[in-house]
């Protein structure tokens, strides 16, 4: 009874469109947004902020950018890492050579320059698919793993290749604290969900899914598999370059060309898989759900009160994590997101019978 | 010439090396239609029993303890693992083999130890010099090098035969073609898949020995994974011919690569030479050099 459309009648147009169209969806959405704005900064402690939430938003958009592409258009991609690293680069480097530009309009720049190289990697997802375009997508990762710790250019001709990202301020307002930064991941976090719910329900979104589901069948009924198939590697590397600039500047701070490595690049697919293909929510909840699993793991010895050597914890760990990644995909193949859905579902009867 | 030659032989037999990991994959993919990400993991963890095992007992019985501990392995990962994830998407399966890759290096090395384990079964490591009479100065070639191309060409050969000839053979490739089918003519899938992946743990092994003698058995053995991608989408995933004219391409390749475009555009290219060879072959033919041609119906 608690999750019932019975008496919630569309009456024009405009109420017929919006984007969650069941009241208590609503609800929610402004509960958890009210939430993330007003009750976590007052809750939260300085080591949540910079070790849990802030990651924990800034994975979140990379991997709603990297579900758009293999949840919706069905397009395997384990290039992300790199991808993410172009964007960080593109920033530093922004920021470096054109002092006078805003931090915040050079991420933007920055997930412009990952689209063009995105839409260059996506060119082989014309001719090839499945299996084969997810390993033509390694190329894409080594390829860039490469350039950025080759290229001296690119890191300002650092010895070690290590480099410092400069503080972000807006106008006179500095991003120094981890309350500010979180604010300000959260809010491109927002922008960005809303861009991509909205892009998913609309022409662009049913093309790739029509895509996803049957190509050949797709371009019968008029989609153009270049078209359809290209942007969705645009739309999606422009979230993940946007992602990687903030990752870098404003979780790493300082890094190396390490941060961005094939590890990364699987960690995202795994968020996407065990959150939920082809679902914003889900993009979240894998986003959670892999940045919380190693924090446990690692707190769980100390815990339980069992001395074990840091090797043996670190290895249990590894061991641990595959292990869980099996038993969620053998419990729910289709992600949490789905288990959401199910939940929803039982809630709209609960507790009565019938 | 000479030195042109070298370079060749030498990228040949790093490309066998390849091949040899990457036919572990091909097996599994043929029969399973699974893409086995944890066969690095596979072959670490091959190796890593082996070095340990060979400390308390003889090398025949220590090779015959890994095989049957790669056995426990593979019908540990198809009951637990592949049986409850039968008909799910083959990402998802892609997912569980990292999972279990996962697993796997971590456990290997709770196990077995995380230390660099040197692996020493006597293969000769004197280097030969060929051609002395054709070139001058002669053709430089590891013993070493030449002892695991023939390891390697004497196992595929064996498969081969594996393949085409024994009843097993036969009802893999029946698996491999249709699953539904092999299965209402009365192959049991469940224990087609145990063989599958027993053999490749034992292809595992044979590449966890020849790496494992020539870097040490340690954790970078697992990455190997990585290098035999590329040759697996050179070759077309289901076919082993392809694996090893794959291996080949890719060792010649970037061996050439590396000594002749390297010192132009700086160092190290090798990391994603394989991966940009394989993509713009791809290109041309989709399916890789004997891939199976997919034609979608509507």
């Amino acid at each position: 009874m608690f999750y019932r459309e019975v008496g919630q009648f569309k009456s024009t147009y405009a109420a017929d469109q919006v984007i969650f169209p069941i009241r208590q969806d609503r609800y929610f959405v402004w509960a958890v947004m009210a939430f993330a704005f007003l009750g976590v900064p007052l809750l939260a402690s300085q080591y949540l902020f910079s070790a849990i939430l802030i990651p924990f938003l800034i994975l979140s958009l990379a991997a709603l950018g990297l579900n758009l592409l293999v949840g919706y258009c069905g397009q395997i991609s384990l290039g992300t890492g790199g991808f993410m690293a172009v964007g960080a680069y593109t920033a530093y480097n922004l920021a470096l050579r054109i002092p006078e530009l805003n931090p915040l309009v050079a991420f933007v720049l920055a997930g412009g320059v990952t689209t063009l190289v995105g839409i260059l990697f996506g060119i082989p997802s014309l001719r090839i698919k499945g299996f084969y375009l997810a390993v033509a997508t390694l190329a894409a990762q080594f390829f860039l793993d490469w350039v950025f710790s080759r290229v001296r250019w690119f890191t300002n001709y650092t010895p070690s290749g290590s480099i410092n990202a400069p503080q972000i301020t807006f106008f006179d307002f500095t991003f120094d604290t981890p309350l500010k930064k979180y604010l300000l991941c959260l809010g491109f976090v927002t922008v960005f969900a809303l861009l991509a719910r909205n892009l998913v329900r609309g022409r662009l979104g049913r093309s790739w899914m029509a895509i996803r589901d049957m190509d050949v069948a797709a371009e019968i009924i008029g989609i153009r598999p270049l078209y359809a198939k290209l942007s969705a590697f645009a739309v999606s590397s422009f979230f993940i370059g946007v992602a990687g600039s903030l990752w870098a500047f404003v979780h790493l701070g300082s890094w190396e060309p390490l941060a961005f490595d094939v590890n990364r690049s699987f960690s995202l697919l795994f968020m996407v898989i065990i959150g939920g293909l082809g679902s914003i929510l889900g993009s979240f909840l894998g986003a959670a759900f892999i940045t919380l699993l190693p924090l446990f793991l690692n707190q769980l010895p100390a815990w339980l009160g069992i001395p074990m050597s840091t090797a043996l914890i670190s290895h249990l760990e590894v061991m641990i994590f595959g292990a869980l990644i099996v038993f969620f995909l053998i419990v729910e193949p289709q992600g949490l997101a789905r288990l959401w859905r199910i939940a929803k579902e039982k809630l709209r009867l609960w507790p009565f019978p019938y | 010439m000479g030195f042109f030659l070298e370079v060749l032989i030498g990228g040949v037999m790093a490309g066998v090396l390849y091949s040899l990991v990457a036919l572990g994959l091909v097996l599994i993919f043929k029969a399973s239609g699974v893409f086995n990400f944890a066969q690095g993991a596979m072959v670490l963890f091959a190796a890593l029993t082996l070095v340990r095992l060979m400390e308390k007992m003889p090398l025949p019985l220590a090779l015959l303890a890994t095989c049957v501990v790669m056995l426990i392995l593979a019908y540990l990962i198809e009951r637990l693992v592949l049986r409850p994830l039968v008909n799910q998407a083959g990402i998802t399966l892609f997912m569980a083999t990292l999972g279990i890759t996962f697993f796997i290096e971590g456990f290997g090395q709770i196990l077995w130890g995380s230390d660099i384990y040197k692996l020493d079964l006597g293969i000769p490591k004197q280097p030969l010099i060929i051609l002395e009479k054709v070139f001058d100065g002669g053709v430089l070639v590891s013993s070493e090098d030449l002892f695991a191309t023939v390891v390697a060409g004497a196992l595929v050969i064996v498969l081969a035969i594996f393949f085409q000839k024994t009843r097993i053979g036969r009802a893999l490739r029946a698996v491999a073609d249709d699953h539904q089918a092999a299965q209402s003519v009365g192959i049991p899938l469940n224990q087609i898949w145990l063989i599958v992946w027993t053999v490749a743990g034992i292809v595992a092994l044979v590449a966890g020995i020849i790496w494992g003698s020539r870097l040490g058995v340690q954790f970078s053995l697992s990455l190997i994974a990585l290098k035999a991608l590329p040759v697996v989408i050179l070759g077309g995933f289901t076919s082993v011919p392809g694996a090893i004219l794959g291996g080949l391409i890719i060792g010649v390749g970037e061996k050439m690569s590396e000594v002749y475009l390297g010192p132009h555009i700086g160092g190290g290219i090798e990391n994603w030479f394989a991966y940009t060879l394989a993509l713009l072959f791809l290109l041309v033919r989709p399916e890789g050099l004997f891939g199976e041609k997919h034609i979608d119906r509507v």
